[in-house]
């Protein structure tokens, strides 16, 4: 294991964090404040408890995932993009270093990145609605799980991606819908039957259902199929990585 | 343990350097092919042995190949088929260990914008698995003259200090074998002088260095070695001084004091010739044999009673050489 060029690409990706930290923070910490005052407190306090969870209360796991998706993605994908499209890619292809140190290092930065910015989305949250977490653990382990298996998909979508439209094109045509779609704003049960069944399709439901179970003890499906559904995922991303490193797909000819 | 490879302490290679040099090659590429998926072939069964501790120059036209090549052995790209051996390990199987031996300075200048110069050469020492060490770094960026800079942001810096940044990088891991692609493209004459003057430094410390360049009167200084590729067929593998003897010629330029219509029947020659409207007389000559026939000549024109004011002797350039190499196999 070449512990020292992990090392190495995981300090020069926090670094980038660090650069554009002003900004990597102040989006995030934004649209949360901004989803809150609109759902939360303008029309949240017009709603009626979920589950015996106030509304405000209840679109937190939710808000908190909606931004560990986007940033895991977006940090993963431009992490590998960037290189790609500078050239300085070559570097990293030129070193006596193995796939699976290549992806440790990038994805471990993502995941760090998005990480602290799902928990500051969490703390941002704190200053307009009560809240509790009922499994502490549970939920840091949702966050992890969550995190790695987005910042995998990123790095995918970094390598796949030729140019910047590309880039944005899978966090903003399937992401986001799915997420909004996922069940942050409302239960499954408040669907009309049709789509409840159309909606266990959505890969976001299972995390965030799994994920708000672990705040208020309750969930749409079990929490069992949750976490088995983010280890399908998970697995299916590392399978992709690892046949992109074994036929060097888009990084070499 | 490598040899820092900046160090001036060990001992300077003999001046014969090329009778002297070890029959183990430190790179050795055999039947190598690159096919790409269109169809078009990059390589063509390329054979060839660098030995250890040499300049080796690889010369062709644009598109030829050597890119290509430096690539495969970098592991930027992969082989269609063929086996590269660099320093003992096959650079598939075993690729760490061959390439924690290799520094490459690739052609584009492909940095990061927003490093500094510190931190990308520390990261390049750590990517290629080496503990920190910012004693060395220190000393490479000064050998670079680099070290005023080390907290600048890599975009402020000029082309030829991005230049010598990608060296820095190549350098930083301490490897045994230098790949340079093209690393005069648009350095000022200055700087190319110091390049070289360092390349020559690498050399004497046991670092083999492989490079490419379009200014072949740099090859014809430089390289122990030259080899010429040509639509990816290494066309042409040689010692320099002999590929300089066995292909280039000599010319003597005789300018008469009085034109000629003709040579005279008995100095018919194939390697005389009148030129410039019978103004001066060209004697062509094979630098290598022993006798270059011009006394004989200079005394038989006295003979005849021809008389000439000036002449000078030139030898053909590795350029001339190379031209007619790569216009002659077309």
């Amino acid at each position: 294991m070449n512990f020292y060029a992990i090392r190495a690409i995981y300090l020069f990706e926090m670094a980038r964090t660090w650069r554009t930290l002003s900004q990597s923070i102040a989006a995030p910490v934004m649209s949360t404040a901004l989803y809150f005052v609109v759902f939360g407190s303008a029309i949240g306090s017009r709603m009626g408890d979920i589950g015996g969870v106030s509304y405000g209360a209840f679109i937190i796991p939710g808000l908190v995932m909606l931004s560990l998706l986007s940033q895991s993605i977006s940090n993963a994908s431009f992490g590998i993009y960037m290189p790609k499209f500078s050239g300085t890619i070559y570097e990293v292809l030129s070193a006596p270093v193995s796939y699976l140190e290549v992806v440790i290092g990038y994805v471990g930065a993502a995941t760090t990145k998005s990480l602290l910015l799902g928990l500051l989305t969490l703390l941002t949250a704190t200053f307009f609605v009560d809240f509790h977490v009922e499994h502490p653990v549970w939920m840091i382990g949702f966050l992890l799980l969550t995190s790695i298996t987005f910042s995998l998909f990123g790095f995918i979508i970094g390598i796949w991606a030729d140019d910047f439209q590309k880039l944005q094109v899978i966090p903003l045509m399937v992401v986001t819908p799915l997420t909004f779609l996922g069940g942050t704003f409302y239960a499954i049960d408040m669907l009309p039957p049709i789509w409840q069944k159309i909606t266990l399709f959505n890969p976001v439901v299972y995390l965030i259902s799994g994920f708000r179970w672990s705040f208020y003890g309750v969930a749409d499906v079990s929490v069992a199929l949750s976490l088995g559904m983010i280890g399908l995922f998970l697995a299916l991303c590392l399978g992709a990585v690892w046949w992109i490193f074994k036929t060097g797909y888009k990084l070499r000819n | 343990m490598l040899q820092c490879p900046l160090e001036s302490n060990t001992a300077p290679k003999p001046l014969n350097w090329p009778e002297s040099m070890p029959s183990n090659p430190i790179i050795s590429v055999k039947n190598l092919n690159k096919r790409y998926a269109g169809g078009f072939q990059a390589l063509k069964s390329v054979d060839l042995d660098i030995h250890e501790g040499e300049i080796f120059a690889l010369l062709g036209p644009n598109g030829a190949g050597k890119t290509t090549l430096i690539s495969i052995i970098c592991g930027i790209a992969n082989p269609s088929d063929g086996t590269v051996i660099a320093d003992g390990h096959d650079i598939l199987k075993d690729y760490r260990s061959a390439r924690s031996k290799i520094g490459l300075v690739p052609q584009e200048l492909t940095t990061d914008a927003f490093e500094s110069v510190w931190a990308t050469v520390t990261f390049s020492r750590g990517l290629f698995g080496k503990p920190p060490n910012p004693d060395y770094i220190e000393k490479i960026l000064k050998d670079l003259s680099l070290w005023d800079k080390r907290d600048n942001k890599i975009m402020s810096l000029s082309g030829g200090m991005k230049r010598r940044l990608m060296i820095a990088k190549a350098l930083s891991h301490e490897p045994k074998i230098l790949f340079l692609d093209e690393p005069t493209a648009g350095v000022d004459v200055e700087l190319r002088k110091d390049m070289w003057e360092m390349v020559r430094g690498l050399r004497e410390n046991g670092v083999t260095i492989i490079l490419t360049t379009h200014y072949i009167e740099e090859a014809e200084d430089m390289a122990d070695r030259i080899g010429v590729i040509r639509q990816g067929e290494l066309i042409l593998v040689e010692e320099k001084n002999e590929l300089m003897s066995q292909l280039g010629q000599k010319q003597l330029n005789i300018q008469l004091q009085v034109p000629l219509d003709t040579l005279p029947k008995s100095l018919e020659d194939e390697s005389l010739s009148l030129e410039q409207e019978g103004n001066t007389l060209v004697y062509r000559y094979n630098s290598q044999t022993e006798s270059s026939g011009i006394a004989t000549l200079l005394r038989r024109l006295d003979e005849h009673g021809i008389e000439f004011k000036d002449l000078h002797s030139r030898e053909s350039s590795l350029e001339d050489i190379f031209i007619e190499l790569v216009k002659s196999s077309t």
